[in-house]
């Protein structure tokens, strides 16, 4: 444990302080801040080679938000990996993506997971989904600091509103940039090198409310059509049977598709593309 | 300048064990046993706000009766230090051991060095892959940590409700059955005259760390759920309107197909009548006055 025992031998009284936070982060930082992320001295000026790249793509449908993203991650011209996971449930009925600094994406998505969880333990309620989304918010702009000498990361958030008003907009899609803004998007987004191609693809076959074998098609097709066009985005690998993660949000929480699932769409493009290879 | 009195050390000790113990007993009951199914956590609650049972991590819970911000404190200890520990190596690494020796120490150091020790006694309870990994922690008052062997009972009577557990579980019973066999614990005790009691719904809070789940075992039932499991528990054992069944009979009861019997000592002491068929089923006598179930299904 990094903070001094007292000799008695019990936990020191940051553990046991009802201080009012019910926040991982804040305790981190009182109880062991070398864990958190970002906290990393480099020199100024410091632009390392490290692994970048990535298309995500997150869109509603009728039951609520699908989450898709790529398995490559690139260090500079080379491929660094090739079935790299960049899309996972934050919680039980949210989806969480990152582009950027593969490292300091994945360690932060690690601590949101964690911090969601334990204020849900700690509180007994989970949080809102506007209140996750202002975590996250929070996260990418204490790493600023780190993001300006060149570990960026910004993520791309969706989830089921479970206190939505109206359930057929329960389905909610968050984009932030890398200063930690948040902005609440309607339809889609993506983050990422790949992200533009995605978008335009997915700005001529969206329609809100669509159903969702649909909804996962279209995504699969702009993920691909990201990958056509863009070196740090990896297409699906049929070869080696690496597809494109793919999560859904809903009432009944948050799944991943099989890899079967996975690969039964994403075949399904590419054999359409052997007739129009635009799509 | 007042005249310092001597106390001797055990003296100071004793009375303040007295004092945790009374405010220990004066609770209302938990008990935590083992299944099949998982660890079930049956406490007596009338707060649906305030909770004795909590989850700590992916296979622990956490049970406590006393006062309740003590408690509430330490639950809220242990689920940091999981949550660190969990962070800074894997989930895996989370252990009840690791968390029953933190709360030991803390409780001992409370014990000794405050001026008035925590009237708490908690329950760590982990749930593993069969019921033979289980395992169940009982911390006391002064920081003493036992490893239980497969049911913990805690707060007031908690030594009568222990011997009802004992003869009653079993590691292979169904949660329905364990249920059953908790709330006839529960119920035996704080009626009139040593008469059993009712406990209604509202009264209890349950919870189970599912051993079937991947990852968060913990789940708490209620609503629909709690009803159906509670239903199920009446139907292996009935809550007595009669007088009491011993508890020697009760537990030689072999688990219900569906149709479940009134207990044989509805039929006891000539109270022949319809007294044990509070639930309405129909036991078919003999023409000694002895109730014999009924070939069921």
């Amino acid at each position: 444990m990094a903070t001094g025992f007292d000799p008695s031998g019990r936990l020191p009284a940051v553990f046991t302080g009802n201080t009012g936070t019910s926040s991982f982060t804040d305790f981190l930082s009182v109880a062991a801040p070398e864990l958190l992320p970002g906290r990393r001295a480099l020199p100024p000026g410091f632009t390392a080679d490290l692994t970048h790249g990535t298309t995500i793509v997150s869109l509603t449908y009728a039951d609520g938000v699908i989450m898709a993203g790529d398995r490559r991650a690139t260090m500079g011209n080379l491929v660094a990996n090739r079935d790299i996971e960049k899309v996972y449930a934050a919680d039980p009925y949210s989806l969480v993506g990152v582009a950027g600094t593969a490292g300091v994406g994945i360690e932060l998505i690690r601590l949101y997971q964690v911090e969601l969880e334990h204020y849900e333990k700690i509180e007994g309620t989970m949080l809102s989904l506007d209140g996750k989304a202002n975590r996250l918010a929070t996260m990418i702009r204490n790493n600023l600091p780190a993001a300006m000498q060149g570990l960026a990361v910004v993520p791309i958030y969706a989830g089921y509103d479970l206190d939505a008003a109206d359930r057929t907009r329960a389905g909610r899609l968050f984009s932030f940039d890398v200063a930690g803004g948040i902005y609440e998007e309607t339809g889609y987004d993506g983050i990422g090198s790949g992200s533009l191609f995605a978008k335009s693809a997915l700005k001529k076959r969206y329609r809100p409310g669509m159903a969702r074998d649909e909804a996962i098609r279209i995504a699969v097709e702009s993920l691909y059509d990201a990958a056509d066009d863009d070196t740090a985005t990896g297409g699906p690998d049929p070869i080696r049977k690496i597809y494109p993660i793919i999560m859904s949000a809903t009432a009944d929480g948050a799944v991943r598709l099989t890899d079967e699932e996975s690969g039964a769409v994403s075949e399904a493009v590419i054999a359409a593309r052997r007739d129009q290879p635009g799509g | 300048m007042a005249m310092q009195f001597y106390a001797s050390p055990e003296q100071i000790m004793r009375d303040r064990a007295e004092y945790a113990r009374k405010g220990i007993s004066r609770g209302r009951s938990v008990v935590v046993l083992t299944c099949a199914d998982g660890v079930l956590f049956v406490a007596e609650n009338p707060s649906t706000a305030l909770h004795k049972v909590s989850e700590i991590y992916d296979k622990i819970g956490f049970a406590a009766v006393g006062r309740y911000n003590e408690f509430e404190n330490l639950r809220a200890a242990g689920v940091r230090m999981a949550d660190l520990r969990g962070y800074s190596y894997d989930r895996r690494d989370v252990t009840a051991r690791a968390l029953a020796n933190a709360y030991a120490q803390g409780l001992g150091a409370i014990f000794t060095e405050q001026p008035k020790p925590f009237e708490v006694e908690i329950c760590v309870a982990e749930v593993g892959a069969t019921p033979a990994d289980d395992e169940l922690y009982r911390l006391t008052y002064d920081g003493s940590v036992s490893d239980e062997p497969g049911y913990v009972a805690m707060g007031g009577h908690s030594d009568s409700i222990t011997s009802v557990l004992k003869q009653g579980h079993r590691d292979d019973s169904t949660l329905a059955e364990a249920l059953a066999l908790a709330l006839k614990a529960l119920r035996s005790v704080g009626g009139e005259g040593g008469a059993p009691r009712q406990l209604p719904t509202g009264q209890l809070e349950i919870a189970v760390l599912d051993r079937r789940r991947p990852s968060r075992a913990f789940r708490r039932i209620i609503g629909n759920a709690l009803a159906t499991l509670l239903e199920a528990a009446d139907a292996i054992t009935p809550p007595a309107d009669a007088p009491a069944d011993t508890p020697a009979e009760a537990a030689t009861e072999t688990p219900a197909e569906g149709a479940a019997e009134s207990p044989p000592a509805a039929g006891n002491g000539g109270n022949g009548g319809n007294g044990g068929n509070g639930s309405g089923r129909r036991t078919k006598r003999n023409g000694n006055g002895d109730t014999t179930p009924p070939p069921s299904a």
